[in-house]
């Protein structure tokens, strides 16, 4: 009892002790946004759509996004082009929902989605924070420089046709006798 | 009942089951791909594999498939044994091993039944380090896609395709590493059931193409049950819908009526439901020649009343596409003296012919699955294929199932379908056709008597006679027919089960009263037979048992100016009638009122046009052909995507125009409420309200989800419009709810599922948890009610036979051709089908083309009281002399029975507008 | 000017000193606020607040604005007359202990020979602050706050009466200008130890500071016994912690620490340094030490600290009665 009413006064003491030595420390926080503040290029901020090293649209509208997302912010709708791509015909987040827990960048299987480190995203107006693809769409790859969704899957597009992607044999000839 | 043994557990299971449907009926998991409920077990993708020991003794045992294996006594099986697991995990590794990397961009995906068994099994990394064989797809016409990398060669596609659905346009190219899953070359895909490949498929490579061309995954998809519009069948039906439209309509498990699969007409034909020319809000003028204004609901209704209020006499005119509670308040509204269905005088004579038949004739009427039990069948004057497809299909396997007990008779299980098949070869059970023109059912049919109506009546008759002395015979029938009566009427009485079925294709009552002889001929041997009557419209039979005056009626009250205000409840009076017959009624009409939830032309002449609700944004209740009344469901609120739309049941409507009109207090009203007051009005109808549990049903006092948990986007997919989310619509109306929350899983038997989902299996496999035993009933009891019992007691033949049908030198008798694609008002308005349809054309006999001197696609002009139509012609070896056959759904009032003149239109390509099109509406 | 007998000029001086000495009291609860913030702040590495004014000396005048003009609102559900009387009276009674505290030899607003007692008075009195308060906002988060602050206040006043009874009995005089005067040669907190540990302890329970905050423990209670408050009532209530602060700061100086005794500086020069001393060491303890558990904080008021009170006082009375003079 002595012994935990002493050892326990002075951890407590301790404490206090160690606290109060803080105010000889490095403050941790910046006066933002006088001073700027250092974000690492992994920072999960402002949400962008990126495209492939061809420059075209990385999205294919898998809805994987949205369906990954806890909070639902994400929609979108499923297009398709002449040459067989699929796109999104719009693509909307709405940020005022979005809890920037990085899951869509995470379940995105074309790396066409990608949170950047900006967080300057406020607004006085709510609505404003309803970003659609005009708002989304960047002209680049992003993080993910080299990855190209199309050159990988088994779907004849434009330029690219059955059987050239990786890992792809010609096309059968199934009229052929031959084995 | 047999007791097996499944990892030291014993189950009791039907012993007739093989063991992988007696595992999956247990509620336990093997995957599988090549076995279908439907379609038996070839032991193709060797994927079902589990280890069956010998006996309790036995601790090596050895590998089987479960799909090959029967389910008998004392069988004692492992599911999880190490080695069955590790095979099984190695068959889809090599089923992938050619698999593309196409899931994000692959239809299937988020409802695949690859995707499920993958995952299943637990293969998930590529170790196969060569190349991936690769396939050209094909076209393979407006309704299904093709990816044929995506194939694992389950030949599931094929034995549906080919063997269920009796399709010849697809089948299995090349061998080993070729196979290849197609038509011999690109081309619309024929088959009437082509859309079932994309749910029978368990891969993406027959997928929905008019769901991809708005592609919406499963899971964000909302669901109601449903039940198809498109025919009398009454398929249920799970249509999905996302941003308002409905994206796909998919099947929904009944054990007696459509079991597995649709047909393309009530798959693909939901289009119309997403219009842009629909009516979205009330629209009112005064005078026909303004322009109508806009209104919202209050003001629409206000201008409504008082113009009803100023009427002398005010006529209901109803449909027989529109839910009962619909008609029924119409027929409130207006009075039951001032209440016609809608349908014209010689259909409704049908109608009314076929509901006494179905209760007096001493046979009942089988529901689908039934139908398949039966083993002779005579089909008079019916394209079942055309008019009935589903019921088509059925019939397909009721000839199909003498192999079953061919089988049966050497021990061999009914699921082997190898064995089965190459056991039965060719032998079928009877199945006998008299109707004018080839049907989809020819191939397995013993004949097809190419005769006109007023013959089949008679052969009819003459097979009734040939069975029972008692009932009236048929003088002066040729030797022919006398014969064919004479083996109709033997294959019908040394059958156990046997089946006839009629209609109103053919618009006769005497082929109707030639079937009931035979039921009646056949219930006086006490035979355990059936009589199945096809109704034209999904609510034909219930509205023949709620009555009403006929189409042609109100038009003559309205001309003769005895009423001079009409309401018209999703009708399209010029589909109906010919068109100056309504035009002269509807110019003596002061006020015109009509719902619909489609610009009809007779919505363009409206006063008042209040946009009613489609089967998708509506509730109510449908009787099908069977007599079983079924409840089908409000999929989604239109309101919420698009906040100005005021789209209503019609139901809704008449009950506030009612209000407005009688200056009551406006009050809503639930569908419980009308279902109730329409059951209490009808006695015929007492049965409808238990077709479905009413608003206040609850699972675990939850409301039933319409939405699958992982639907997303709720807060974003309305956010263009305004940021702030709407509280979710309420439903007073059924026990759904119009979100995710609520109760969606298999658990607690139910009737109601909206969308079929289970842990791990997302593909349509997964009815199996929701189904007593694997293609079995419901758990929770197959939905919907029975109401047209059979009276009991004999009743009398019918005696009025009519003459041999005589050709006439210069005049033709008119015969409507049942049309599956293109032939109904509402589906031929959705875009696939109006592609996929053929053009209408009349059908002529060899010799009658000589005779007129057009040949094969010259156009003729047709000649009637109700005007005139130029249409191609189209030659037909076996039709009958002195018939004119012409594509149904052209609408304009053509009937059967018309005697109509024909000339050569030459190349004169002036037809009228529309003509000749899948259905010429907005004329 | 006859009337400006020296009675009335005593009388005036003594007004003018209570003004100043209670306003004052009232500034430093309210600057109080800001110097925790900033001192929260340093010893959590960061800034706190230094946006309004230079070095955020204004942040002061900011909030004030704010409370001031926020709407003041009683809950439909509320008790009007309790709602608004607890406030004042928390705010009243803190104020009253004061008078008796005296500053240097010449300041101090009354000599009470009971003095020390009256502070316990009023001390019991603020529990029906706390507990109107709770109960008139008809919220169970303040009411289970309220209990809470009523149980811990009365089961801390016991044994703060206690451990003051050694200095009583030293002194011999409850008058607070007498036990200042007696510690011109010792300060109490050498010979009453004990005393000043748990007095310290009680002190720190019955103004609710962390870590004896259980009453209006954010976490749990929403900000207990005045969830409910806005505007200057929860002002009253608020500046009143500090109001307190300050009370108990300088009841430790005056009873343990020699109040303004101390040599060089003026006597009032040492009364601040010696309270502003405990004031921080207040929120040290804020900035440092986690929230212990209800019955925890219940268990350690009766089972350490009273004993211990009691094991001093009986000491102390036996040194006392032994060792004359
Ligand atoms: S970061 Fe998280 S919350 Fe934001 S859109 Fe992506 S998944 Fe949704
Ligand atoms: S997961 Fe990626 S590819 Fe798929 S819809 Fe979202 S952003 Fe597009
Ligand atoms: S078939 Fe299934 S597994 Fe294959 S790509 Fe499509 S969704 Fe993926
Ligand atoms: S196309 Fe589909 S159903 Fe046909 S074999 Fe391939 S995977 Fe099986
Ligand atoms: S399901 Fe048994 S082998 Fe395919």
């Amino acid at each position: 009892m002595l012994k935990w009413l002493i050892t326990g006064t002075w951890s407590q003491l301790r404490t206090m002790g160690l606290v109060f030595m803080h105010s000889f420390r490095k403050r941790e926080t910046v006066n933002y946004p006088d001073e700027e503040v250092y974000l690492p290029p992994r920072y999960r901020g402002r949400i962008i759509l990126t495209r492939d090293p061809d420059g075209e649209e990385r999205c294919v509208a898998c809805n994987l996004c949205a369906v990954a997302c806890p909070v639902d912010c994400i929609s979108l709708q499923k297009g398709e082009q002449e040459d067989g791509r699929w796109y999104p015909e719009f693509f909307r987040i709405n940020f005022s929902r979005c809890i920037y827990c990085g899951m869509c960048e995470e379940a995105c299987p074309t790396s066409a989605i990608q949170l950047t480190p900006d967080f300057e995203m406020s607004e006085y107006r709510r609505q404003e924070l309803v970003y659609e693809k005009e708002d989304l769409l960047i002209n680049g790859p992003g993080k993910d420089h080299d990855y190209h969704f199309y050159k990988v899957a088994g779907m004849a597009i434009g330029g690219k046709d059955k059987g050239r992607a990786q890992n792809e044999q010609e096309p059968k000839d199934v009229k052929t006798l031959l084995p | 009942m047999a007791t097996i043994h499944v990892d030291g557990k014993a189950y009791e299971v039907n012993g007739a089951d093989n063991l992988l449907q007696a595992c999956l009926s247990l509620g336990l998991d093997i995957p599988y791909f090549c076995w279908h409920p439907a379609m038996g077990s070839v032991g193709a993708c060797r994927q079902c594999a589990v280890r069956q020991y010998k006996d309790e003794d036995d601790d090596k045992g050895m590998l089987v498939m479960s799909c090959m294996t029967p389910a008998a006594d004392r069988t004692r099986i492992s599911i999880e044994d190490d080695e069955a697991r590790e095979f099984r995990a190695s068959v889809v590794e090599w089923l992938m091993i050619n698999h593309p990397h196409d899931c994000p961009v692959c239809e299937e995906g988020g409802h695949c039944h690859l995707q499920d068994m993958t995952v299943m099994t637990g293969h998930d990394r590529r170790r196969y380090r060569f190349r991936k064989r690769t396939h050209r797809n094909q076209y393979l016409g407006p309704f299904i896609a093709h990816e044929m990398n995506r194939c694992i060669t389950c030949y599931r596609c094929v034995r549906f395709y080919n063997e269920y659905a009796g399709g010849e346009d697809l089948g299995a190219f090349g061998a080993n590493d070729n196979i290849y899953f197609g038509r011999h070359q690109d081309g619309v895909l024929e088959n009437e059931f082509a859309g079932n490949l994309t749910e029978v498929c368990p891969t993406g490579v027959f997928t929905d193409q008019t769901h991809s061309d708005h592609y919406t995954r499963k899971w964000d998809l909302q669901f109601a049950p449903s039940i198809c519009h498109q025919c009398s069948v009454g398929c249920n039906i799970s249509p999905g819908e996302r941003y308002g439209e409905i994206r796909r309509i998919e099947n929904r498990y009944h054990g007696e009526v459509n079991g597995h699969f649709l047909c393309d007409r009530g798959r693909f034909g939901y289009g119309y439901v997403n219009r842009t020319d629909r009516p979205r809000v009330p629209a009112w003028r005064s005078q026909s020649k303004d322009d109508p204004v806009e209104l919202d609901v209050d003001a629409a209704l206000g201008h409504g009343g008082s113009a009803l209020r100023a009427a002398r006499r005010i006529i209901g005119i109803g449909s027989p596409r529109a839910s009962l509670e619909s008609n029924h308040q119409l027929r409130e509204l207006v009075g039951a003296d001032n209440f016609s269905t809608g349908i014209s005088a010689p259909e409704q004579a049908g109608l009314e012919r076929m509901t006494e038949l179905n209760r007096t004739c001493g046979l009942p009427t089988p529901s689908l699955r039934d139908v398949e039990a039966h083993d002779a069948i005579f089909v008079l004057g019916e394209d079942l294929i055309q008019s009935a497809a589903r019921l088509g299909l059925s019939v397909r396997q009721a000839t199909l199932a003498r192999r079953h007990d061919l089988a049966s008779k050497l021990g061999i299980p009914t699921w082997n379908t190898d064995a089965v098949k190459t056991h039965g070869q060719d032998r079928l059970h009877p199945l006998f056709i008299a109707y004018p023109s080839a049907t989809g059912l020819d191939p397995v049919a013993v004949r097809r008597h190419a005769l006109a109506p007023n013959d089949i009546a008679r052969l009819g008759f003459a097979v009734a006679h040939a069975i029972d002395p008692a009932a009236p015979a048929v003088d002066d029938l040729d030797s022919d027919m006398a014969e064919a009566a004479r083996t109709i009427a033997q294959a019908l009485k040394a059958a156990s089960r046997p089946l006839i079925i009629s209609g109103a294709s053919l618009g006769s009552t005497s082929v109707l009263d030639a079937a009931g002889n035979i039921a009646r001929a056949l219930a006086r041997r006490a035979a355990r037979g059936g009589l199945m009557l096809v109704r034209p419209e999904a609510n034909s039979t219930g509205l023949a048992l709620m009555g009403g005056h006929s189409l042609e009626w109100a038009l003559d009250e309205l001309t003769g100016q005895s009423a001079d205000a009409v309401v018209v409840v999703e009708n399209d009076l010029y589909d109906r009638a010919p068109r100056d017959r309504v035009d002269q009624a509807l110019a003596k009409v002061q006020t015109l009122v009509v719902l619909d939830h489609q610009y009809t032309r007779t919505l363009a002449r409206a006063h008042l046009a209040l946009p009613s609700a489609s089967f998708a944004e509506g509730d109510g209740t449908l009787v099908n052909l069977e007599g079983r009344a079924q409840r089908f469901f409000q999929v989604y609120d239109p309101r919420y995507i698009r906040p100005q739309s005021r789209i209503h049941e019609s139901w809704r409507w008449l009950h506030a125009l009612g209000a407005s009109l009688h200056r009551r207090p406006a009050s809503d009203i639930t569908l419980d409420d009308v279902t109730h007051g329409c059951a209490e009005a009808h006695p015929m109808l007492a049965g409808i309200v238990e077709a479905a549990p009413g608003a206040n049903f609850r699972i675990e006092g939850l409301r039933l989800a319409r939405e699958p948990h992982r639907y997303s986007g709720r807060t974003s997919m309305r956010a263009d419009q305004a940021v702030a989310e709407p509280r979710p619509l309420q439903d007073p109306d059924t026990p759904f709810s119009f979100s995710m929350e609520g109760y969606s899983g298999h658990g607690r038997p139910r009737q109601q599922v909206p969308f079929a989902w289970a842990p791990g299996w997302n593909s349509p496999q997964a009815w199996n948890k929701f189904t007593d035993e694997v293609g079995g009933h419901l758990r929770g009891g197959d939905p919907g009610a029975k109401v047209m019992p059979l009276i009991p007691g004999h009743h009398d033949y019918a005696g009025n036979l009519p003459d041999a049908f005589q050709r006439q030198p210069d005049r033709w008798q008119l015969v409507m051709m049942a049309r599956l694609f293109g032939g109904d008002e509402t589906s031929s308005r959705a875009e696939p089908m109006q592609e996929r349809a053929e053009p209408a054309h009349l059908t002529l006999s060899e010799r009658d083309a000589e005779r007129l001197g057009v040949s094969e696609g010259l156009p003729v002009g047709i000649t009637a009281d109700v005007g005139e139509v130029v249409l191609p012609v189209h030659v037909d070896p076996g039709w009958p002399d002195g018939l004119a056959g012409l594509s149904g759904g052209i609408g304009g009032g053509w009937a059967n029975g018309f005697m109509v003149e024909l000339v050569p239109a030459g190349n004169r390509h002036n037809r009228p507008a529309g003509a000749g099109e899948a259905r010429p509406w907005n004329g | 000017m006859e009337w400006l007998t020296p009675q009335w000029q005593a009388n005036l001086l003594a007004m003018g000193q209570a003004l100043v000495i209670l306003l004052g009291a009232v500034l430093l609860g309210a600057v109080l606020t800001v110097i925790e913030r900033r001192l929260l702040g340093l010893w959590q590495d960061r800034y706190g607040p230094n946006r309004v004014g230079p070095f955020g000396s204004l942040q002061l005048v900011a909030d004030m604005i704010k409370i001031f003009f926020k709407e003041d609102w009683i809950p439909p559900f509320a008790d009007r007359t309790l709602f608004v009387l607890s406030p004042a009276i928390a705010m009243a009674s803190l104020l009253l202990s004061f008078i008796i505290i005296p500053i240097t030899p010449g300041w101090g607003i009354a000599d009470l020979h009971i003095g020390l007692l009256f502070f316990f008075a009023m001390a019991g009195i603020n529990v029906y602050a706390v507990l109107f308060g709770g109960w008139a906002s008809g919220n169970k988060y303040a009411l289970i706050g309220a209990m809470r602050a009523s149980a811990q206040t009365l089961s801390y006043e016991v044994f703060m009466g206690l451990a003051l009874m050694g200095v009583v009995a030293i002194t011999g005089s409850f008058n607070m200008r007498e036990i200042v005067n007696a510690q011109a040669d010792l300060w109490f907190i050498v010979p009453q130890f004990f005393g000043f540990c748990t007095f310290l302890i009680a002190g720190i329970a019955v103004t609710h500071r962390h870590p004896f905050d259980q009453p209006e423990a954010e976490q749990e209670l929403a900000d207990g016994y005045h969830v409910e408050y806005s505007s200057m009532k929860f002002g009253m209530f608020f500046i009143g912690e500090y109001v307190g602060m300050v009370l108990v700061s300088a009841l430790i100086v005056t009873l343990f620490f020699g109040g303004w005794h101390g040599p060089w500086l003026p006597p009032v020069v040492w009364f601040a340094l010696k309270t502003g001393f405990f004031l921080i060491f207040f929120i040290l303890l804020r900035g440092s030490l986690p929230r212990p558990r209800y019955d925890r904080v219940m268990s350690f008021g009766w089972k350490v600290c009273l004993p211990l009170t009691l094991v001093n006082l009986l000491v102390t009375g036996a040194v006392v009665l032994l060792v004359p003079g």
